[in-house]
């Protein structure tokens, strides 16, 4: 929209053409300039400059509708009002019936917790048939730090399907709707990025994996100001895709401890020290989500998976529709079981703090029984 | 007064210098055909020079039949405004308390805070109370949410507008009966019906829709709240030019309080924080810089106190600087208790 032609908006011809003399030609080159600005370089009255303003504005505008409009259009036209079912009930419960389309969902947590196995998991039920309450389509996992296992994911679906994995051939075609990439570079993430945007809609992906996000882009910068630059773009590129696509699109994200000690606080906090209630977080853990603050607002559901006192956790740490809720889980042969459905709620920062305490054991563990 | 503040095309300047009208009062008693025939211009255009002049000139006639300053307004009018100025519940009593009852209409403010705080909660939560009823106390207007990063969840708004309703059904068992017959029951697909949402995906839409607002409103004349979530999004990434930056977001800022003075609607804008590094350690600090800061009439800080959720008034230009709790539950932004038992959502 932003690139939309003025010669394209109907405006009338005079104007039209004075703009295109200037070498203004799309809508974001005559909206970065203050209407002062317009009057000064088209050489014409302000009457006329706001007018046409008001008219490109109005143009490139998104179309007006109303929240009960876009809900009934939902309902009508996608899968569960927009959802991808995790077959984790409690986790499905809290969600409002799985991941939601048009949106990142990203999973954070500790190498080795179960987030890649999460993953897999949800490949397998994207390309199921609608009968069974897949999305029957493609998926594309994009894989960049080589954790994706065919043997594993197939594993998952016998012991997870096995009526439908029984079948002659089903497994072949359930494997054969998922589409692994293996960038060797930010750069070549980018293009593929690029080229799935394009393609998308018309091969029928249905879910869109990154594992992971972090690997990606700490690769190649160092922290600064070139990392966030890069970051912020990659940030807008995949939640516009997913946006106009209105597919899920799930991201991996790793930990790294805290450069500094204590969270962060505003200005008016360090001066008032003495009130404000201990923040016991600061001395528990210290590790924290990879990727920064900016990534952390552009996610819209984050699920903290953390190992506590040797129990997994997957925690529902950022969603607009969920109080914050741990469930314990496990690591099976048919993927990851939630011990409860419930969930426990847990108050304050506290939901988004990620712990790995008794990790030795749990790798050692599950290493074994994955072989 | 300068020539070069007028509002008119270059090339008409050019013309009146180069004919030696060089400031306003060489025009001020000239007629627009002799102007028209020194420029070699059209009257009409004449006409329109002469008109554009003296509305700039009434500014310095000191025994104008206007009042002293145009378009001023004495304090003690501006008093009697204030004090009639409606505010739009948050549905927390403590946040209402330091707001000074609520969200102000007329006035445009910023809410900031760390992801995962309650900023889109309170931008929706806003968007459903605007539309309680006027005997209920409210203002029975209608909302514009306009949507930068996709948080808008619908199911959620669903929730908070029926979570509203009880309260309303719960509340009117102690007014008097005259109500209740006026009353038809609301029904929360009512209340998504009256908030127009938009969905912005660069900042080249989000001036275009800034912009367009103006005329929407108008058209519109019942949208009391204009919600903008985030307004940070776009602008934090992808701009090399930090000064076309601050221009555009002051020029946003300006074109939103004319909206708020305007058409008399609260302005709300959710914005996103970031480190910055002060005084040997990092701080947190709401986004888009320094310039930005200034913009808003209100700034509201929500941020975490050990497991509680409050929020600060930052900067206002009638409230005091005070914190007050709040919480986020099923039924969306409540009073906090430190005993009540949060209930869990489906």
């Amino acid at each position: 929209m932003a690139n939309k032609l003025i010669s394209e908006m109907g405006l009338p011809t005079s104007i039209a053409n004075i703009f295109a003399a200037r070498n203004i030609t799309t809508a974001k080159e005559a909206l970065s300039l203050t209407e002062f600005e317009l009057m000064e370089l088209l050489d014409v009255g302000m009457a006329r400059v706001t007018s046409a303003v008001a008219h490109i504005s109005e143009i490139v505008s998104p179309p007006t509708q109303t929240a009960l409009s876009l809900m009934e259009q939902r309902v009508q036209n996608e899968y569960m009002a927009g959802h991808l079912p995790t077959r984790l009930k409690g986790l499905d419960e809290a969600l409002g019936g799985g991941i939601p389309f048009g949106v990142l969902t990203e999973l954070v947590g500790p190498p080795g917790i179960g987030k890649t196995q999460f993953c897999l998991k949800l490949s397998l039920l994207a390309s199921l048939p609608a009968s069974y309450g897949g999305l029957d389509g493609r998926v594309i996992y994009i894989d960049a730090e080589s954790k994706f296992s065919s043997r594993r994911m197939i594993e998952i679906g016998s012991k997870s399907f096995p009526e439908i994995f029984h079948v002659e051939g089903m497994a072949k075609e359930m494997a054969g709707r998922i589409l692994v990439l293996r960038p060797t570079s930010l750069s070549e993430f980018t293009e593929s990025l690029q080229h799935i945007k394009i393609s998308l809609l018309q091969n029928h992906v249905k879910l869109l994996v990154i594992d992971s996000m972090a690997a990606l882009v700490t690769g190649e910068y160092d922290q600064g100001p070139t990392r966030q630059h890069s970051l912020g773009w990659h940030i807008s590129f995949i939640k516009s895709v997913a946006e106009f696509s209105r597919i899920p699109i799930v991201v991996t994200n790793q930990v790294r401890s805290q450069s500094h000690d204590g969270t962060s606080q505003y200005s008016f906090q360090v001066e008032s020290r003495g009130e404000t209630v201990d923040d016991h977080t600061r001395f528990d853990s210290h590790l924290v989500a990879a990727l920064g603050i900016h990534w952390a607002h552009a996610v819209t559901i984050r699920l903290v998976l953390e190992a506590k006192a040797g129990q997994r956790f997957l925690k529902v740490a950022k969603s607009p529709i969920s109080p914050p809720l741990a469930f314990p889980f496990n690591i099976t042969p048919s993927g990851i079981s939630l011990l409860n459905d419930e969930g426990i709620e847990m108050k304050g920062p506290q939901i988004s703090t990620i712990h790995y305490q008794g990790h030795e054991d749990i790798i050692n563990f599950d290493s074994e029984r994955l072989q | 007064m300068e020539l070069a503040r007028l509002p008119i095309s270059a090339s008409q300047r050019g013309k009146l210098i180069s004919a030696g009208y060089t400031s306003l009062s060489s025009l001020s008693s000239l007629s627009p055909s002799t102007l028209a025939q020194d420029l070699k211009i059209s009257d009409n255009e004449a006409l329109e020079i002469l008109r554009v002049v003296s509305q700039g000139s009434r500014l310095d006639k000191p025994d104008g039949s206007h009042a002293i300053v145009n378009g001023a307004q004495t304090a003690w009018d501006m008093l009697h405004e204030e004090e009639s100025l409606k505010c739009i519940t948050t549905s927390c009593v403590d946040l209402d308390d330091i707001l000074g009852g609520g969200i102000k209409c007329k006035e445009v403010t910023e809410i900031g805070g760390v992801p995962g705080i309650g900023k889109t909660q309170l931008g929706i939560q806003l968007a459903v109370n605007v539309q309680i009823p006027v005997y209920y106390g409210g203002l029975g207007g209608k909302a514009i949410y306009i949507d930068t990063e996709g948080s808008f969840m619908l199911e959620r708004a669903l929730q908070i507008a029926k979570a509203c309703i009880e309260d309303m059904s719960g509340n009117s068992d102690f007014l008097q009966k005259d109500f209740q017959s006026c009353q038809v029951k609301a029904q929360p697909k009512d209340f998504l019906q009256n908030i127009f949402y938009f969905r912005v995906c660069s900042y080249t839409e989000q001036i275009a829709m800034i912009n367009y607002l103006d005329k929407f409103i108008s058209e519109h004349k019942d949208v009391n709240v204009v919600i903008i979530d985030s307004v940070t999004f776009h602008f934090r990434q992808d701009f090399d030019d930090l000064a076309l930056r601050t221009r555009l977001l002051s020029g946003m800022a300006l074109k939103l309080m004319k909206l708020a003075k305007k058409f008399s609607l609260a302005v709300v804008l959710l914005n996103q924080v970031t480190t910055k590094h002060t005084e040997g350690s990092f701080q947190l600090t709401l986004a888009l810089g320094d310039s930005w800061s200034h913009s808003c009439t209100n700034r509201v800080i929500l941020y975490w106190n050990g497991d509680e959720r409050y929020a600060y008034i930052d900067k206002s230009p009638s409230l005091r600087s005070a914190s007050a709790p709040y919480s986020v539950t099923g039924k969306g932004i409540r009073t906090a208790t430190s005993k009540c038992k949060r209930i869990k959502i489906m």
